[in-house]
């Protein structure tokens, strides 16, 4: 038996042990991850953001949304049948970071896309009690006032695609003109709709004035869970609890 | 003993080392405050301008100054050692500062909670920018502090030897403090990687990664100049926490920054890969961070306070490499019935209950060093603190297994429930444990018989134990409530309440906690004048002396 002294008496050995005894549990759970292709599903629809969407989830990020709302529907019946089909790991391959919550002190937006009008988004987003009294919800009005700052969309996309998210040539050179076009209805949106199917095209804030926060926020809000189209995805199966 | 016979103070190696760093610093700050359109990244710059030519003024004036911080053997060392008490002080300063900081951060949004209308839908006091603040002065600020400043004192008194280096360890300190005030600001400004615990962006995780390798040579030089020949078991587990956190706080925040000039970055990883990496770092961050430092400070500390030794020596060897070999697994339970793979969902519940062993083995060998000694826990309020934290620590240590099992987490995840279950465990072990050792550390460095009140000590104990359990019981019977409303049906088989009927259950005891919250925040704040007061060299008159004379100052007998 080895005695316990060495590592008592020296430090670098002590060390190393630590570090090996601390390596094995990620190294086998974590890493397989990376390799075994069953870990994703084959899914049909998943696309990288539009630029708008990437520019409303950072202020999702940025205003602490994950704090409160989860986006990860869990496979439990009341869970299916509260906000839809369980959600996928292919739902999520293109978010840097993830974003799927700890906690619902509101409720799960995997799915919000397209369940409320932007109306009620954007009133609710202002007031969220004028909408919803029992509500505890902050107020964020100022994401009406403020301007969408863009100029540097071109490099967020290129980051994204730097860490793996599969972003075109094409894609980065149009993403400022995109950004424009997904809040214009009278813009030339056949190339943006080719570059991100199902990508929803309208002023999203009620102000057409305004390229605002607020834009960009309600039309990630908007596309949330609305990519996959479950009516080709068997979802049962093992997984379904 | 006065400062002329100091050797005149030279700048040693790491001092220039560190000289020439600030200044490459500033400039490259100034370059970037210059150049970037990013506002948070342009106060950002200007904050790091500022403290490195802070930090170089302060070099300078020490220099002037003659003082014996710049001197590498200082005086007398000769024929004693001569310990680093200085940096202690300012981290038990430090802690104090943060922990009342972090206390208010987190019963300001508890009271948000109960009370909407205190976001004032302004920006930076909104909810989801302030919760961050709170967890990370909690956390890192507070427990961060307390740990730097224990693990300085305990590994020079343990290995009779002073922290090498000169300027280091104030690196480490004052390096450590700017990542605090980096990151607070950064989260007010809506600067966050969108990662809990891990929310401070790329270039803050940057600063916080040059300041951890210098704290570990620091902690490592001290082993190696060290008199003792073996390495006192309270080293092992400031060792493990040192080199672990480093390795998941470096892959938990790989990440592509928009440029280098902004304040935004991508992280490496995606999705399901992402989430078992996040939570990998998340769940050790309690393993390593507040469990394995922590237990460092029970192991020096509860021994010291009760006069006797570590209940058994074998327990704390099987103790220490059982606990961080299965700390690590543990991460997956954060993710139950998600769109992680079942496998490694069932490895991490599986390591999660096993770690209950190891857990109760660490309580065990805190509370039963008491053996002999269980009187003291009448007469000294400061060792009942510490007794208190370990029974606490035993607690959280069984729930949490329990919630880690697939059927209960089923209940309980998303809800209130696990957020009560982290405070019994940051309020009742990690922050109880720091106040003892705070309470022990004040007078041995300030050099005082005793402290100003033991009863201000019993005061703040019995308060702040009333707002835990206010706090833990609100959150157990709102977390248990909420999950079963969202999976109750009615007659019909349809789901029975709407999502805001759950959010309207929950006031009352959202009301409950922010109130208990504040009798912690009163505790704390109590503490603070108590440990003011002693190092002032104050002594409160008290009808009934508590055993004045039961703790030996260990640095007068030194």
């Amino acid at each position: 038996m080895i005695k316990h002294e060495i590592f008592e008496k020296n430090s670098i050995i002590l060390l190393i042990g630590i570090l090996i005894v601390v390596s094995i549990g990620g190294l086998i759970e974590i890493a397989p991850l990376f390799f075994l292709e069953s870990t994703i599903e084959k899914v049909k629809g998943m696309r990288p953001y539009s630029p708008l969407e990437l520019a409303g989830r950072n202020i999702y990020i940025r205003e602490g949304c994950y704090n409160c709302h989860s986006q990860m529907i869990r496979s439990l019946k009341d869970e299916v049948e509260r906000y839809g089909p369980y959600s996928l790991a292919a739902e999520s391959m293109y978010d840097h970071p993830f974003q799927w919550g700890s906690k619902r002190t509101g409720p799960d937006l995997a799915r919000v896309g397209s369940k409320y009008s932007d109306d009620w988004h954007r009133e609710h987003l202002v007031n969220p009690r004028g909408i919803v009294p029992e509500s505890v919800m902050p107020g964020y009005p100022f994401l009406l006032d403020t301007p969408l700052y863009y100029k540097d969309i071109k490099e967020h996309l290129e980051a994204n695609r730097m860490v793996g998210v599969p972003y075109s040539d094409e894609m980065i050179e149009t993403a400022m003109e995109d950004v424009r076009n997904q809040v214009d209805p009278d813009a030339d949106t056949d190339g943006l709709l080719a570059r991100y199917p199902k990508a929803q095209v309208r002023d999203f804030d009620g102000n057409p004035k305004v390229l605002s926060e607020m834009d960009a926020l309600i039309a990630y809000l908007q596309m949330l869970g609305t990519l996959v189209d479950f009516s080709a995805y068997k979802a049962e199966g093992q997984n379904q609890r | 003993m006065t400062r002329e016979t100091t050797a005149n103070a030279r700048l040693s190696v790491d001092g220039w080392v560190t000289v020439v760093a600030l200044l490459i610093g500033a400039f490259y700050a100034t370059l970037t405050a210059a150049r970037t359109e990013d506002p948070v990244m342009s106060v950002h710059a200007y904050i790091f301008a500022g403290a490195f030519i802070l930090g170089l003024f302060g070099i300078i004036k020490a220099y002037y100054d003659n003082s014996e911080c710049l001197a590498d053997q200082p005086a007398g060392a000769e024929t004693t050692i001569r310990y680093n008490l200085d940096i202690v002080k300012a981290g038990v300063i430090a802690s104090v500062f943060w922990g009342i900081a972090g206390f208010l951060a987190g019963d300001t949004i508890a009271f948000q909670l109960a009370y909407p209308d205190l976001n004032f839908d302004a920006s930076f006091f909104n909810f989801g920018r302030l919760r961050p603040l709170h967890t990370s002065a909690v956390i890192f600020a507070f427990g961060g502090n307390v740990l730097i400043a224990t693990s300085f004192y305990v590994v020079q008194r343990t290995c009779k030897a002073r922290l090498p280096g000169t300027l280091a360890p104030w690196f480490v300190f004052w390096g450590y403090q700017l990542f605090i005030v980096i990151a607070a600001t950064g989260y007010l400004m809506g600067a966050t990687q969108g990662k809990e615990y891990a929310e401070p962006e790329w270039y803050a995780d940057l600063w916080l990664t040059i300041v951890w390798v210098v704290y570990l040579f620091v902690f490592l030089g001290t082993l190696w100049k060290r008199q003792e020949p073996h390495i006192y078991v309270a080293n092992w587990f400031y060792l493990a926490f040192i080199a672990t956190i480093a390795m998941l706080h470096i892959i938990n925040n790989l990440a592509v920054p928009v440029s280098w000039t902004s304040s935004k970055s991508y992280v490496l990883f995606a999705g399901v890969q992402d989430a078992l990496t996040q939570w990998w770092y998340g769940h050790n961050a309690v393993g390593f961070f507040l469990t394995a430092g922590f237990l460092a400070i029970m192991y020096y500390f509860v021994p010291k306070r009760a006069g006797r030794p570590v209940y058994s020596y074998r327990l704390s060897i099987v103790h220490f490499w059982s606990l961080i070999f299965m700390y690590i697994w543990a991460g997956p339970h954060h993710l139950h019935y998600t769109a992680l793979p079942d496998w490694a969902q069932t490895l991490g519940m599986t390591f999660s209950i096993m770690l209950w062993m190891p857990s109760w083995g660490g309580m065990i060998n805190g509370l039963m060093t008491l053996s002999g000694a269980w009187d003291k826990l009448r007469t000294d309020p400061v060792l009942r603190m510490l007794v208190v934290s370990v029974a606490f620590y035993g607690m959280s240590t069984f729930e949490g297994p329990v919630m880690s099992i697939k059927a209960v987490n089923s209940l309980s995840h998303y809800t209130d429930w696990t957020v009560g279950h982290v405070h019994s465990g940051a309020l009742g072990w990690v922050a109880y444990v720091s106040f003892g050792a705070l309470y022990c550390l004040v007078p041995w460095l300030w050099n005082r018989t005793q402290l100003y009140s033991l009863k201000l000590v019993s005061y703040h104990f019995w308060i702040s134990t009333f707002g835990i359990l206010l706090y833990i019981t609100s959150m157990w019977v709102s977390g248990i409530l909420q999950g079963l409303m969202w999976r109750a049906y009615n007659d019909l088989g349809f789901l029975e309440y709407s999502f805001v009927e759950t959010v309207e259950a929950m006031n009352p005891f959202y009301w409950i906690r922010a109130i208990g919250g504040a009798f912690f925040v009163v505790g704390s704040l109590i503490m603070a004048y108590n440990l003011w007061r002693t190092a002032r060299g104050d002594l409160r008159v008290e009808s009934r002396s508590l055993a004045p004379e039961a703790v030996p100052n260990p640095v007068a007998a030194a």
